[in-house]
């Protein structure tokens, strides 16, 4: 557990509508999903999922309904809706452009120092 | 998404909250499970793998929160907040009480004192555009606003160039005759426009039309709203009838609104034009008017003052027999009107303030005191994942609740006190201020009402804000309640103690000074003996009294008939009653003295001999009293008082001087037999004037007043006194039927003065008790506080009398400089409300001495309980007790 990060602020909402694009998920796939596909590098509070989900449906970028589990118990699945996507684009570039500012500025730092 | 959208899918989540909350609790329930699943099946007993999981998921009920407050609206949780608030203030009831009672009393007071402040001066006159209103006057040397006469009136009226209208009135009364009865009735005599210059229009019927004020035209009459409605039965048919005024018909031609009210003639029943001219009216040296004028566009009152000022310098050169050094007077009708009023509102609202800042800080230090002891419970909360700003807005929202609670009482209590100060001002006061009706709950003072609470809410809310912002929750949650924080605390509340203090010693100084000044006031010199004495004005009408004779035979007539009552022993009549005013006057010359045509005014009052003997018992300093044969048989003679003395024969005997009127007229040569202590016969407040008494024999009246001296009591004598008048002539007017002492008691300057005192009086009884409470309350707190340290100090060995000392010498500090800061403030208050004091200055050692020996005893008091409690602290139990 020792290589256990915690996650920028703002990325969570970021981080599920990228899990969400490739199929409908519950809020507990969503926490499976980001640990396994980050090899458990990233893990998340699992709990703070519900409000960021909250938050993702009011705004109108995700949808839900009620379905069966493959274990037949009733769970709450989270769709992408295109508006959903467009989002997800914006803060991807957005993100994108963070990350090369933050290494440029990590590199720049390293030359001159 | 629109934000209208994201509005409405709140609005579909607040109204199915119950299906929300059970969503919300499935899915993260599941999520739970799963987890808790996963790590059984990896081999963890199923309890353990279940609080994992919770572990793993984060704080539940947090969460949960937090996505209510996602799809929540803001009001949501403050209804929470208010939720929370309520409990808390219904757990300890005593303090809610307290603070709302407190915060009741201050807003209420300063409210309904503002609602006077604001009738009075914001919209004191119901005229139109009251503010190009002038009350135009004469001015004497001795007289700065003096009443016009007729004929200078007139000319005024015709030559001035500033004023678009100048109009004049009198106050006066007539014998109203309705059917058998005849009765005096109030009344004012207005030259033909007035109505028409203050904005005025008749209800009903018509105004007065131009010319119909002229000698020699119908007699023509418009009635107030109440006479008609309560003399006419509000007929519309009474247009147009006559009315029996002084035995003269009076057409009636309109009524006025309900709402109109002339201060200066506030009870007046009837409006007459002027008509044909008094006696007085015939001559230009006699002053009984007074104007009201309308300024031009663009004219200020200076450039009127100038321009009347002009006139009459005119009018002095051309008549200078009776205008010589006689000029103008110009000021705002509304000076005029709330002049007097003013300082006493001022006062009235300082004091009301500074109980509401008394109040507003004992409810703070309460709060501080509350915000103290709920310290644990702040940070059990913060360390439950309360955030620091939901912890502000809880205690906001405690204040904010409080601050509405303590208004809506206040309101209340405003709509009470105000109520009260209707029916407790004196009537006097009543009449001279018509705006007084319009006081009550309106725009004005719900404003006012509303900022006053706004700010008593943000001190009630950010008391407790600016304590939690210094304080870090941890160190509360571990040291369990005391260190720097508790001493801000103790420093910041004996702060607000010393302001309490000294508000409070300013109350009491200014009630102290004002309590002396009315002593002072109600024992002035009067010169004469008031008690058992009976007085009522009479009213021989012109009708049924035609001639000075008719009068002179009625004197004895009433004397014989009232001295026939039980107990009656002797029955003064005069031209005036003592301690009422200067007016009345005479312009003197002294024979044998040099003169240059100035107006030497003197009050003249004619009296019969037992008026100033038997009755007010004067005290003669020279020479004799009346006799009765001071008749008409006999040369006139004079009496005149001491002052008078004084200044017109310095070191002189007058006994046997001559004093005529201003041209030494034969006729009006008369004799000084006799000088008096002086009587007062003006105000309490003024200063005595020269007076001259004459015969009434050589000067009758048919207007005249009646002093009774009884060896009973004299308020019994008053109702058998007028049923013996009227049983001798029904047509005789009589009315105003009052004690010698009430009259005095009574006069409109006492009256004020006691009004004036009685609530600053109140106000600073309040003051006191607030401010003790508060000091107790600081001292009580400090006690309970430091109660290990006291402990300590006696498992030490310090003597219980040492710890009590401690304690004493922490309130004496308090209460010492809140009293030193007090007196310095009050001498300063003093001297703002030097108009309201009378022979006592506003550093009056006395009372300054007395208020701080009173604040300090009621202070040493409030201390000695907490510190008798210190002294019994048993060491073992305090310090076991942590």
């Amino acid at each position: 557990m020792g290589n256990k990060s915690e996650l920028m602020p703002g990325t969570l909402d970021m981080l599920i509508l990228q899990t969400l694009k490739r199929a409908p998920l519950h809020g507990y796939g969503i926490a499976q999903s980001i640990k396994r596909v980050s090899d458990e590098v990233l893990t998340v509070e699992e709990g703070s999922l519900y409000p960021a989900l909250q938050r993702l449906l009011l705004q109108g970028w995700v949808k839900a309904e009620w379905k069966m589990t493959e274990t037949n118990r009733r769970a709450r699945f989270c769709t992408l809706t295109a508006a959903g996507r467009k989002q997800l684009g914006v803060e991807l570039s957005k993100f994108e452009q963070m990350v090369t500012a933050i290494g440029r500025a990590l590199r720049d730092a390293e030359e001159a120092g | 998404m629109s934000a209208m959208g994201r509005w409405l899918k709140k609005l579909a989540v607040l109204l199915r909250r119950e299906k929300f909350s059970g969503e919300l609790d499935e899915e993260m329930g599941f999520h739970v499970e799963q987890v808790a699943r996963e790590f059984e099946a990896g081999g963890m007993a199923p309890e353990a793998a279940r609080y994992a999981a919770m572990r793993q998921f984060g704080n539940a009920t947090r969460l949960k929160e937090r996505s209510h407050e996602v799809v929540g609206f803001r009001a949501e949780t403050v209804t929470q907040d208010v939720r929370y608030a309520v409990r808390q203030l219904r757990k300890k009831p005593g303090f809610a009480v307290t603070a709302i009672l407190m915060l009741a009393l201050g807003i209420g007071a300063s409210t309904a004192i503002f609602g006077f402040v604001d009738a009075a001066m914001l919209e004191p006159l119901p005229y139109a555009q009251p503010n190009r209103l002038v009350d135009v006057a004469e001015r004497a040397v001795v007289f700065p606003r003096s009443n016009l006469s007729r004929a200078d009136f007139e000319d005024w009226q015709r030559m001035n160039k500033t004023l678009s209208s100048l109009d004049a009135y009198e106050g006066t009364s007539y014998l109203l005759r309705m059917g058998a009865v005849s009765e005096p009735v109030p009344a004012g005599r207005v030259s033909d426009g007035f109505f028409a210059t203050l904005g005025v229009q008749p209800v009903l019927g018509r105004d007065f039309l131009p010319g119909e004020d002229k000698p020699g035209g119908a007699k023509l009459v418009m009635l107030t709203y109440g006479t008609w409605m309560k003399r006419f039965g509000g007929r519309r048919d009474v247009m147009g009838q006559a009315v029996s005024l002084d035995g003269d018909p009076y057409t009636i031609v309109g009524v006025l609104p309900q709402n109109f009210a002339f201060q200066p003639r506030a009870n007046a029943e009837f409006w007459t034009a002027l008509g044909d001219k008094t006696g007085c009216e015939k001559r230009r040296s006699c002053h009984n008017l007074y104007g009201v004028g309308r300024l031009r566009n663009g004219v200020t009152v200076e450039m009127a003052l100038a321009d009347l000022q002009q006139i009459a310098a005119h009018l002095a050169i051309q008549y200078p027999g009776s205008n010589k050094d006689q000029s103008a007077s110009v000021q705002p009708l509304s000076e005029l009107i709330i002049g007097q009023v003013r300082p006493i509102l001022l006062t009235l609202l300082a004091g009301a303030g500074l109980l509401l800042v008394i109040a507003c800080v004992n409810v703070a230090s309460l709060l501080l005191v509350r915000s103290e002891s709920r310290r644990r419970e702040i940070a059990v909360r913060g360390a439950l994942g309360a955030t620091p700003v939901r912890l502000v807005r809880q205690f906001v929202t405690e204040g904010l609740l409080l601050a509405i609670a303590g208004c809506g009482a206040g309101v209340l209590t405003a709509v009470g006190i105000i109520a009260l100060l209707k029916a407790l001002m004196p009537k006097l006061m009543l009449d001279g201020a018509p705006f007084v009706r319009n006081v009550g709950l309106n725009a004005h003072t719900s404003l006012f009402a509303g900022g006053v609470a706004v700010v008593a809410a943000a001190i009630l809310a950010l008391t407790p804000v600016l304590r939690l912002a210094i304080r870090d929750i941890h160190g509360a949650l571990s040291e369990g309640g005391r260190g720097a924080a508790s001493r801000f605390w103790r420093r910041m509340g004996a702060n607000l103690v010393v302001v309490e203090l000294t508000i409070a010693v300013v109350l009491l100084a200014g009630a102290g000074l004002l309590a002396k000044s009315l002593y002072r006031l109600l024992h002035v010199q009067v010169g004469f003996d008031p008690s058992h004495v009976a007085t009522v004005q009479v009213m021989a009408p012109d009708k049924a009294f035609p001639k000075p004779e008719n009068w002179v035979q009625l004197y004895p007539v009433i004397k014989n008939r009232l001295l026939s009552l039980a107990g009656v022993q002797a029955v003064g009549i005069t031209s005036d009653l003592p301690v009422q005013c200067n007016c009345d006057t005479d312009w003197i010359r002294i024979a044998g003295k040099p003169y240059h045509g100035e107006h030497n005014e003197v009050p003249e009052r004619d009296v019969n001999p037992e008026y100033l003997t038997t009755v007010l018992k004067a005290r003669l300093i020279e020479g004799r009293m009346f006799t009765n044969t001071d008749d008409m048989k006999h040369p006139q003679v004079i009496v005149i008082n001491q002052t008078l003395a004084r200044k017109y024969f310095p070191g002189q005997d007058p006994v046997g001087k001559m004093i005529g009127d201003i041209k030494l007229s034969p006729d009006s040569m008369r004799q000084v037999v006799g000088v008096i202590a002086d009587i007062r016969e003006n105000a309490l407040d003024d200063q005595p004037w020269p007076a001259e008494y004459l015969s009434i024999y050589h000067g009758p009246d048919n207007y005249f007043a009646l002093a009774v001296r009884t060896a009973g009591d004299e308020k019994a004598l008053l109702p058998e006194m007028v049923k013996a008048l009227r049983a001798i002539n029904p047509n005789l007017g009589v009315n105003g039927e009052i004690t010698m002492a009430d009259q005095i008691g009574n006069s409109p300057t006492a009256m004020i003065h006691r009004f004036v005192t009685w609530l600053v009086g109140g106000f600073a009884g309040m003051a006191l008790l607030l401010g003790v409470v508060g000091l107790y309350g600081v001292v009580a707190y400090s006690v309970s506080q430091r109660t290990r340290e006291i402990g300590v100090r006696m498992a030490l060995g310090a003597q219980r009398s040492a710890v009590h000392r401690l304690i004493l010498k922490e309130a004496g500090l308090l209460a010492g400089i809140g009293i030193a800061l007090g007196l310095g403030c009050s001498v300063a208050m003093g001297l703002l409300m030097k108009s309201l004091l009378f022979g006592v200055r506003s550093w009056d050692v006395s009372t300054l001495a007395g208020v701080a020996a009173v604040l300090g005893v009621f202070a040493l008091l409030a201390s000695f309980i907490p510190a008798r409690r210190a002294a019994r602290v048993n060491p073992v139990e305090a310090l076991r007790a942590e």
